[in-house]
């Protein structure tokens, strides 16, 4: 082969590279945007719910109060012939059976929805007022496109006669879409479109703040004394491969060691973000370990040298010039192991945090969701209402996610110092 | 020459890196006040002794140091030896200036904190200044005192470690090859620097340069494969070596 000829070849061999290393991310970005855009397509709808605007009269006669009501006398009010006697006024029926199908138009809250608006503005006692009264997941869905008018009647959820009022409801102005703040503050629910994720972010949150307050610390002096203090030998090796191992193990199997040893034989409460912040940590650890280790290694021996040739003893080495430089390094690692654990699902379903939870956990000892065990349970829901609301926890969940890999990537470039 | 009294004396000294022996039997007695050049081909063991002088090769795990060392007269690898202390005593500067990533103030008052050497910030400013002062750097960092100290040039890095190295107000300042990574002109600054610390300290200073060991240094001390080979006056051993291999070494028939 002559001199020109393999100039040549080495040119085409690197086009060809460059050409592949560019075709690999394009598919990789196509991908991601695939995914993206399906979430984002799916799930938007979630944030905005579908409002029957009601016309609600508070009869004072009717509702037998007194003057000046306190708050406990309105909360114990029974409102619900007052309220069934409003929602059959959207629209005039004369056949008594066919009322039973108006009332489904609404979401089964509106009592409550209605008593809620009374208690916050109790001078409306014996004056009426419009209501923006939650519709039912099928109107919802109907009045967000998503639902199929064309089927045949026997094959929809929502009968001609509610076709024929929903459309009766548009033409006069009566049917809005309002910012979906159920998403947010309630927790679940078997009807779609009162179910939230206040529940489970409140889950998740305590989970990953007991995670975060039992994995930093150990991690950092675990990894400290292993790379500064700790001798080398067979036992530290030993050491070094089990943790790597223990970094491998599958998540699953933290999840039977928790529920084995936390559920069954500490008998701690079930399906609480203690227990499954317990549990994540125990993952969490050995993912926590090895980037501080690896930090604490990539400074450079020279730092420790110069710090222990002015007579700084090993203690002071470490702790005023080894662990500072590691910092940046330590920081992201235990920012990338906690979202690793806030979107960890196969543990907490053998924890039993699958259950439904309705209340929203103020402690961490309260029973809860999290936020990608409620994605795994709404993706089970046959509603059409679930299937948006599983997107939309995706898209809060990628967000926290981005959020904090985000937060880790800024540390490292703030903090980061350059040495010699 | 009259000598000055003894103050870092070795005695039947063998270091170890595991299996390989770094070190065969070296007695060197080196003087107060002076500069002591080590000179030798590269692996010949000449920082490997300086390393024993302010004990960190306690650092590798694997090193083993047999023998005695003495610093006035005291066996410095005693069990009763702080080596916190010792190192307090022997000051060292590295082949690679290191200043710590902060700023240059701080490189300098590092170590008198921890030591608790200057009461209040007046007396640290004073020593700062002062340190700065005898490593020839204060007029060309006194303004810029909080950049960081890696900021610096080379040679001003290697002189800001000298400066650090002396803030404890060691008696014995170690060197190992402290101008390998400089160019002649920061190389002449240190040397300048050395002849003038001269005074107040003993200075051992490893070295690959033969013209700089006959610049700075009054005794010299050849190593060759772990051995001392040979060890006197500079004038003595650059002009009238009595073993051959120094010689040979000398003229640049080897090493």
């Amino acid at each position: 082969m002559t001199k020109e000829e393999r100039i040549k070849q080495r040119h085409k061999a690197e086009k060809r590279f460059r050409f592949y290393g560019i075709l690999s991310i394009s598919v990789a970005v196509l991908f991601v945007f695939i995914l993206v855009q399906n979430i984002f397509s799916k799930g938007s709808s979630a944030f905005y719910r579908t409002v029957i605007k009601t016309e609600v009269f508070f009869d004072k006669e009717l509702l037998e109060l007194g003057e000046n009501p306190s708050i406990q006398e309105l909360q114990s009010l029974d409102l619900f012939d007052l309220s069934v006697s409003s929602l059959l006024k959207i629209y005039p029926i004369d056949d008594p059976e066919k009322e039973n199908e108006l009332i489904q138009m609404f979401s089964p809250d509106y009592e409550f929805e209605i008593k809620k608006y009374l208690v916050k503005n109790p001078d409306l006692i014996g004056k009426s007022a419009i209501i923006n009264l939650t519709a039912s997941d099928d109107i919802d869905q109907l009045n967000k496109g998503n639902f199929p008018r064309d089927l045949p009647e026997d094959m929809r959820r929502v009968n001609n006669f509610q076709l024929e009022i929903f459309d009766t409801l548009v033409s006069s102005n009566k049917i809005d879409t309002i910012f979906n703040n159920y998403f947010f503050t309630n927790g679940d629910s078997r009807d779609p479109e009162l179910a939230g994720i206040g529940g489970s972010l409140m889950g998740s949150f305590f989970t990953i703040v007991i995670c975060l307050l039992l994995s930093f610390p150990i991690a950092i002096l675990a990894s400290i004394y292993l790379e500064e203090f700790a001798p080398k030998n067979k036992l530290t090796d030993l050491i070094e491969i089990n943790i790597n191992n223990l970094a491998a193990v599958p998540s699953i199997v933290y999840g039977l060691l928790g529920l084995g040893i936390l559920l069954g034989f500490m008998e701690f409460p079930r399906s609480t973000p203690l227990v499954a912040g317990i549990t994540l940590s125990l993952m969490t650890l050995p993912r926590i370990i090895i980037p501080c280790r690896a930090s604490l290694k990539a400074v450079p021996p020279s730092i420790r040298e110069g710090a222990l040739a002015v007579g700084a003893s090993k203690f002071q080495t470490v702790f005023h010039h080894v662990v500072p430089l590691a910092m940046p390094g330590t920081l992201s690692g235990t920012i990338i192991g906690l979202a690793q654990a806030l979107g960890e699902t196969a543990p907490l379903i053998l924890i039993g945090m699958v259950a439904f939870v309705v209340d929203v956990p103020t402690s961490p000892v309260d029973p809860s969701a999290s936020l990608p065990v409620q994605v795994y349970l709404w993706s089970e829901s046959a509603e059409r209402g679930f299937v948006e609301k599983t997107s939309a926890t995706i898209m809060m969940l990628l967000i926290f996610l981005i959020v904090m890999n985000f937060i880790a990537v800024y540390l490292r470039q703030k903090f980061e110092r350059k040495w010699n | 020459m009259k000598s000055n009294k003894i103050k870092i004396s070795s005695k039947n000294l063998n270091v170890y890196y595991g299996q390989k022996q770094a070190l065969f039997n070296v007695n060197l007695d080196l003087h107060e006040k002076e500069v002591t050049a080590l000179i030798g081909p590269s692996g010949c063991g000449k920082s490997t002794f300086i390393r024993c002088i302010n004990r960190m090769n306690d650092v590798i795990d694997i090193c083993k140091v047999e023998g005695t060392i003495k610093i006035d007269e005291v066996d410095i690898n005693s069990k009763k030896i702080d080596v916190v202390q010792l190192r307090e005593k022997v000051g060292m500067v590295f082949q690679k200036p290191n200043p710590f990533p902060k700023s240059i103030y701080d490189n300098i008052a590092y170590a008198p904190t921890i030591h608790g050497i200057a009461q209040n910030k007046n007396d640290m400013d004073q020593l700062v200044e002062n340190c700065l002062k005898k490593a020839a750097l204060w007029n060309e960092v006194k303004d810029r005192l909080n950049e960081p100290g890696t900021s610096l040039s080379g040679g001003q890095q290697q002189r800001l470690c000298i400066a650090r190295a002396i803030s404890v107000n060691p008696e014995v300042i170690l060197m190992d090859e402290p101008c390998s990574a400089l160019d002649p002109i920061a190389t002449a600054k240190i040397e300048e620097l050395i002849d003038e610390l001269r005074g107040t300290y003993t200075i051992v200073i490893v070295t690959h340069s033969m013209a700089q060991a006959v610049r700075v240094s009054q005794k010299t001390g050849f190593f060759h494969l772990g051995k001392l080979i040979e060890f006197g006056t500079t004038e003595k051993i650059f002009k009238n070596p009595s073993n051959n291999m120094t010689q040979d070494y000398i003229t640049g028939r080897f090493g």
